[in-house]
């Protein structure tokens, strides 16, 4: 919409002229000057500059829609009114459905604790017939870590889903849905999103996974404000990537150890902040997640993945439709089983902070 | 008055400084013909040239008359009387109305922001549903425009939200007209969700491109009463290198909006994100979009965490006083805080 070429919006020739002249092309040229800018540049009238804009703004503008509208198209045209179910109940519940199409939800968690394995669920589910909860589609799992086992993945199949499984050829076809690239660096991640940008067009690809998103990050730039540069700017193509073609997509994220022995507070909170000798310093075992507070801004669902006292726990840490509610789940031969459908909520910093305590065992597969 | 301040084009101007012309006095005393021979323009652009610097002198020309001093102003008097039939919009939440003086302020730009998570795009969400009570029930009967900047507009928690508020209007009709079933209320959530208009903008030009075609969408559409824009910070964050640019664009985009403000007489709510900044030998939590932008805004609340519940901070406000007050978010929308002591406290 930005790249819209000016003397293609049928202004009057005279100003159109004008526009071309002093090498103002596509309306993000204009749009990107202030109307005061454009009168000195363009050496025309305030009222000219403003009919112009006007103009040009009415046609770059997004178009209205209404929220029933919204509503109506995605019932009407998408899985579950555009979700995909992860079938663990309580989640499902929590989200409306399911994992939501459009945006970007993140999984959270320390090493080992069941990311992947959620991952490598959920591109099975995406490419499971309609009859069977699933979208029918083709998956692409962005592997940077080369941590997809193919071998776990019919694993999880056969033993979730073995009346489909059992049939034959069925592993072959749901396995051959899936896609697993290995980009490894940013910018060739960045090139295979453009090619799969088609294929998204075209409605194969279903879902997208990014395992992990940390890596292919934190392994790039060593200086904070560049890296930051390069994470904001991907995230906003992969934003609006899942917002055009309303596709779920997944992108796991690794943690690092909160700095510092207290959160951070506004000016106006340190007035009644305590004094610091009244506060030991605890080194308390919790971490946070990486990629920073724009990231954290970016994602829409938010799901931390964490263990304390032994017992694994999944939370819905940031999600614009359900409380945060946290539900205990263990890693079994089919993937990830809820423990308990109701969910405990949580409330203030126990929402975000992720711990890590007694995971002695990495895996507690039950056969 | 200088020729230099007049909105007209460089050339023009080039052309009355050269010919002699440096005040606004000097063409004052001039007639379209005399001017277009000394400048040499038409004669039609002389008359243009001599209509604006009448209209700009009138604004500093002083009559000596009581009650309309300066053109086109307002006395204080007149915006009292103004003020108190002014429209609020509830947020449902009684203490967070009361910190509010009522509640949402039509006529202003208020800024909401705080860290993922604390409830902006709940707040956003509830304030669209809320404006559309009926005026019997205390509220404004009008439309919303939500732009979506970051595809955080979930319509399953609106149509929640929406629900949840006609229950709550039905309760209260209930409650007040016992006796006359007429009363029920005849809303049903899909027409609120009809009166939402929503946007999606994808990059800063779009929504700069947006802000400016609102002029004619509200024009065309009298009854919207709020705009929200969440959040108004997403894309300005990214993808700017020339920091300064940024500054002047996102203060003209503000003053587009206090117009709109002002002159259709509904509330603007912009959300706002969270960024670290290093005040005082420490770090600390500040919104985003730099120190200029905190400017643009008439009125800025905070949202935080203050141990397990949420909190709203009044940040500046031409006249509310700084307190902050407790609200929670419930699957009903934004309400009361469930703590028992629901206290008020004024900073």
């Amino acid at each position: 919409m930005a790249n819209k070429l000016i003397n293609q919006m049928a202004l009057p020739k005279s100003i159109a002229n004008i526009f071309a002249a002093r090498n103002i092309i596509t309306a993000k040229d204009a749009l990107s000057l202030t109307e005061f800018e454009l009168m000195e540049l363009l050496d025309v009238g305030m009222a000219e500059v403003t009919s112009a804009m006007a103009h040009i703004s009415e046609v770059v503008c997004p178009p209205c829609q209404t929220a029933l509208l919204l509503m109506e198209q995605r019932v009407r045209n998408e899985s579950l009114a555009g979700h995909l179910p992860t079938r663990l109940k309580g989640l499902d519940e929590a989200l409306c459905g399911g994992i939501p199409f459009g945006v970007l939800t993140e999984l959270v968690g320390p090493p080992g604790i069941g990311k992947t394995q959620f991952c490598l669920k959920l591109s099975l589910l995406a490419s499971l017939p309609v009859n069977c909860g699933g979208l029918d589609g083709r998956v692409i799992y962005i592997d940077v870590e080369s941590k997809f086992s193919s071998k776990r993945l019919i694993e999880i199949g056969t033993k979730s889903f073995p009346e489909i499984f059992h049939k034959k050829g069925m592993a072959q076809e749901m396995a051959g849905r899936i896609r697993i690239l290995r980009p490894t660096s940013l910018s060739e991640f960045a090139e295979s999103l453009q090619r799969i940008k088609v294929s998204l067009l075209q409605q194969q690809v279903k879902l997208l996974i990014v395992d992990s998103m940390a890596a292919l990050v934190l392994g790039e730039h060593d200086c904070g404000a560049s890296r930051q540069q390069a994470l904001g700017w991907h995230v906003s193509f992969i934003k609006s990537l899942a917002e055009f073609s309303r596709i779920p997509i997944v992108l796991t994220n690794q943690v690092r150890s909160h700095i510092g022995d207290e959160s951070l507070m506004y000016s106006f909170q340190a007035q009644s902040r305590p004094t610091k000798e009244d506060n030991p310093v605890t080194f308390d075992s919790h971490l946070v997640a990486a990629l920073g507070i724009n990231w954290a801004h970016a994602v829409t669902i938010r799901l931390v993945l964490e263990s304390r006292s032994g017992q694994r726990f999944i939370k819905l840490a940031k999600s614009p439709m359900s409380p945060p509610l946290a539900f205990p789940f263990n890693i079994t031969s089919s993937g990830i089983v809820l423990l308990d459908d109701d969910g405990i909520e949580m409330k203030g910093p126990e929402i975000n902070t992720i711990h890590c305590q007694g995971q002695n065992a990495l895996f507690n597969f039950e056969f | 008055m200088e020729i230099g301040m007049l909105p007209i084009s460089a050339s023009k101007r080039g052309k009355l400084l050269a010919a002699g012309y440096t005040t606004l006095h000097s063409i004052a005393r001039t007639s379209p013909t005399h001017l277009a021979r000394d400048i040499e323009v038409s004669e039609s652009e002389a008359l243009e040239i001599l209509n604006v610097a009448t209209r700009t002198s009138t604004l500093d020309r002083s009559c000596g008359s009581n009650t309309n001093i300066i053109d086109g102003g307002q006395t204080a008097w007149d915006m009292f009387n103004e003020e108190r039939f002014s429209s609020l919009i509830t947020t449902s939440c009684v203490d967070l109305d009361n910190i509010l003086g009522g509640g949402i302020n039509c006529k202003e730009v208020t800024e909401i922001g705080g860290v993922p998570g604390i409830g902006k795009t709940q707040i956003g969400i509830q304030l669209a549903v809320n404006v559309q009570i009926p005026l019997e029930y205390g509220g404004l009967g009008g439309k919303a425009i939500y732009i979506d900047t970051e595809g955080s507009f979930m319509v399953e928690r609106v149509l929640q939200i929406a629900e949840a508020c006609i229950e709550d209007m039905s309760e209260y009709s209930h409650h007040f007209h016992k006796d006359n079933q007429a009363y029920g209320v005849k809303m049903h959530p899909n027409s609120i969700l009809e009166n939402i208009f929503y946007f999606r903008v994808c990059s800063y030009t779009e929504q700069i491109a947006l802000v400016n075609y609102l002029d004619k969408f509200v024009t065309e559409h009298k009854d919207v009463k709020i705009i929200i824009i969440d959040s108004v910070t997403f894309h300005f964050r990214q993808d700017f290198d020339d920091m300064a640019l940024r500054t002047r664009l996102l203060g003209e985009m503000s003053l587009k909006l206090m117009k709109l403000a002002r002159n259709f007489c509904l509330a603007v709510v912009m959300l706002n994100q969270v960024t670290t900044k290093h005040i005082e030998g420490s770090f600390q939590l500040t919104l985003a979009l730099g120190d200029s932008w905190s400017h643009s805004c008439t009125n800025r609340i905070i949202l935080y965490w203050n141990g397990n519940e949420r909190h709203a901070y009044i940040d500046k406000s031409p006249s509310l006083k700084s307190a902050s007050a407790p609200y929670s978010v419930t699957s009903r929308g934004i309400r009361n805080s469930t703590s028992s002591s629901k206290r008020i406290k004024m900073v």
